[in-house]
Parts: structure tokens; C-alpha cells; sequence
């Protein structure tokens, strides 16, 4: 970080700011990528919406690394503290803010973290008519990546989205099991 | 506000990129390619410039330009300063960093050389950009020797 304390702030907001303008020159680029093409372009919400999951998947598995290394957070014993570490922690580690988590469901295999808004999208403008479901992907791909990582397989995705004219943002997380090891089966 | 690693992570996507178009052509136009790469780098640096208060656009010579990217622009983007700055005094700068964070993932060796230039292009598009926006024009050029250090050669483009 800046050691001169009056450029501290600016350093820091030039740098959180390169990631998601990174990641809108990414879109931009990708709907100029086809924006020729007439019979790609109708699909284009569903093109990049297929491009984004994997490309987070990978950013989400190199990430947990980083996480596990900066945080020092011990190993989670269930969905719910992993529910914690990932609003508290991660959110708040990575993109500077922190969800509240909420709806779980009955069975506690399934939570909602709210945001105020979109966290990728501050610097960013949407191009024409292309929904936010591009933006979002990116997200619940690196969720899934990373949380593979530490043996859950999980499902993201975003049920509201301020983009989209909700009042919050809101990314559902399923806890589908657990990718085992030795570990004894039939933790349910 | 979002942390340095995740540009990190998600440069090294982009780059991934260009590997992946080489062996499997998809559907749509202008691939991932090393200017592509660059030109996406030039508006983020761009746009990078523009969120510069006022008082540091007051540069008073071009070497003040210089010297704020290797210090400023730099530690903003890549949490520390450039290690070098050399100039011709006649237009041309060269600004080496020995341990440039986007290429300290990939092992130190001959074997991976061929490669770097990939890691650098967008880097490269960024500070054409911040130039740009700073009122400067100007042509960017990276080199590697050995990993992972690394040259950027700055030409300024009289108009």
C-alpha cells in the first residue's frame, strides 16, 4: 500500500476500482466480440452468461488459496458457519462489504446473502438491453469454485438484483453435499 | 471496494484466453488476442486517469508524468513501485520492475519466456491509457529477460 498517508485513499481506490473496470472492459469487449453476428447476438445473454460461470469457477478455485492464507480462518463444521465466514470474512476481505445472511431454510441447507447492491457493478455501465445475469455469474461461479475447494459442492445464484429493478440484491446459496474423502458418509 | 487479487485472478483468466482460442475457435468475431488484450487494458487505464484528483494532473514536465507512474499509478495497481526509470531524455523512458506481480505466478526459467509477453499486454494498454488521459500520446512496449522482471518501454508520439 502508498506509505505517503494523504495518497493512501487514493491508491486504495484506484486499486479496488481495477477490477471492476477490468471486469466491464471484459464485457464490453466480449458483446463487441459478437455483435456482428445476428443470430449470436439474440443469444448473447446466454452466451455470456455460459462465459462467465467457468472463468469464475477458475478465479474461485485460485482465490481460496489467497483466502485461506490472508484470513486464517479455521476449517467450517457446517453450512451455517460457512455461511458466516463467507459474509463476514470473505465479502468484506475481497469486495469490501458484508451481506446479512437470512431465509434459511428449514433443513439449514440453504441460505440468502443480501446485499445493498450489486457489488460488481459500481464503475460499470451495462450496455444496451444486456441484462445483469452476466455480471452475477461471474460471482456465483467463483462461490462454487472456491467452496469446491474446501469439499462442498454448492449451488449460487442470484434471485434479486438491484440491476434489475429489486430493492436488494440477493444471491441464494444450496448446499448440495459434502465431495468426500474419508470423512464417514451419512452426515445428514 | 474490491481487493487487488481479484484483478489478479481475473487478468490471469483473460489471459487464459488466448490459449484457449489458439486450440478451439468458438462462435462470434474478434478473438482474444495479445491487442485485445491491450486495448482493453488502454480503457481501464484510461478510466483509471480520469479518477485522478485535479492536483496531480498539474504535472510540470513530462518526466513528472513519468516519474507518477512508477510511483502512484503503480502502487495504486500493483502494491508497490516501479524499481527503475531510465530516460533518453529525448521521449523514450524505460521503466523496469523486478518482481512484476503479474508474472511472479509463472516459474522463473527460460521455458516460460514465450509466454510472458501475454501477461504483459494488458499492462501495457494501461499505461498507454493513463498517458492518454494525462494529455500524453504515446506507444508501450514490455520486454522480459528473465522472470520476473520486466521492461516497459515508454515512446512518447510527438503529434
Amino acid at each position: 500500500m502508498s506509505r505517503q498517508a494523504n495518497r493512501g485513499t487514493e491508491s486504495k481506490k484506484m486499486s479496488s476500482e481495477l477490477f471492476t473496470l477490468t471486469y466491464g472492459a471484459l464485457v464490453t469487449q466480449l458483446c463487441k466480440d459478437y455483435e456482428n453476428d445476428e443470430d449470436v447476438n439474440k443469444q448473447l445473454d446466454k452466451i455470456l452468461f455460459s462465459y462467465f460461470l467457468p472463468r469464475g469457477y477458475n478465479i474461485g478455485v485460485r482465490l481460496i488459496e489467497d483466502f485461506l492464507a490472508r484470513s486464517n480462518v479455521g476449517r467450517c463444521h457446517d453450512f451455517r458457519e460457512t455461511a458466516d465466514v463467507i459474509a463476514k470474512v470473505a465479502f468484506k476481505m475481497y469486495l469490501g462489504i458484508t451481506p446479512s445472511i437470512t431465509n434459511w431454510s428449514p433443513a439449514g441447507d440453504e441460505f440468502s446473502l443480501i446485499l445493498e447492491n450489486n457489488p460488481l457493478v459500481d464503475f460499470v455501465e451495462l450496455p444496451d438491453n444486456h441484462s445483469s445475469l452476466i455480471y452475477s455469474n461471474l460471482l456465483c461461479g467463483v462461490l462454487r469454485g472456491a467452496l469446491e475447494m474446501v469439499q462442498m459442492a454448492v449451488e449460487a445464484k442470484f434471485v434479486q438484483d438491484t440491476l434489475k429493478g429489486d430493492g436488494v440484491t440477493e444471491i441464494r446459496m444450496r448446499f448440495i453435499r459434502r465431495i468426500e474423502d474419508n470423512l464417514p458418509a451419512g452426515e445428514e | 471496494m474490491a481487493d487487488a487479487a481479484l484483478f489478479e485472478f481475473l487478468h490471469m483468466e483473460m489471459v487464459a484466453e488466448l490459449w484457449a482460442h489458439h486450440s478451439d475457435p468458438g462462435p462470434g468475431g474478434q478473438k482474444m488476442s495479445l491487442s485485445v488484450l491491450e486495448g482493453m487494458g488502454f480503457r481501464v487505464g484510461q478510466a483509471l486517469g480520469e479518477r485522478l484528483p485535479q492536483e496531480t494532473l498539474a504535472f510540470r514536465e513530462e518526466l513528472d508524468v513519468l516519474k507518477f507512474l512508477c510511483k502512484d499509478l503503480w502502487v495504486a495497481v500493483f502494491q508497490k513501485q516501479m524499481d527503475s526509470l531510465r530516460t533518453n531524455h529525448q521521449g523514450t523512458y524505460v521503466l523496469q520492475d523486478n518482481s512484476f506481480p503479474l508474472l511472479i505466478r509463472m516459474a522463473s526459467g527460460p521455458q516460460y519466456l514465450e509466454e510472458a509477453p501475454k501477461f504483459l499486454a494488458f499492462t501495457c494498454g494501461l499505461l498507454r491509457g493513463t498517458l492518454s488521459t494525462l494529455g500524453i500520446k504515446s506507444l508501450v512496449t514490455a520486454s522480459v529477460a528473465s522472470l520476473p522482471t520486466c521492461k516497459f518501454q515508454v515512446v512518447i508520439q510527438k503529434t
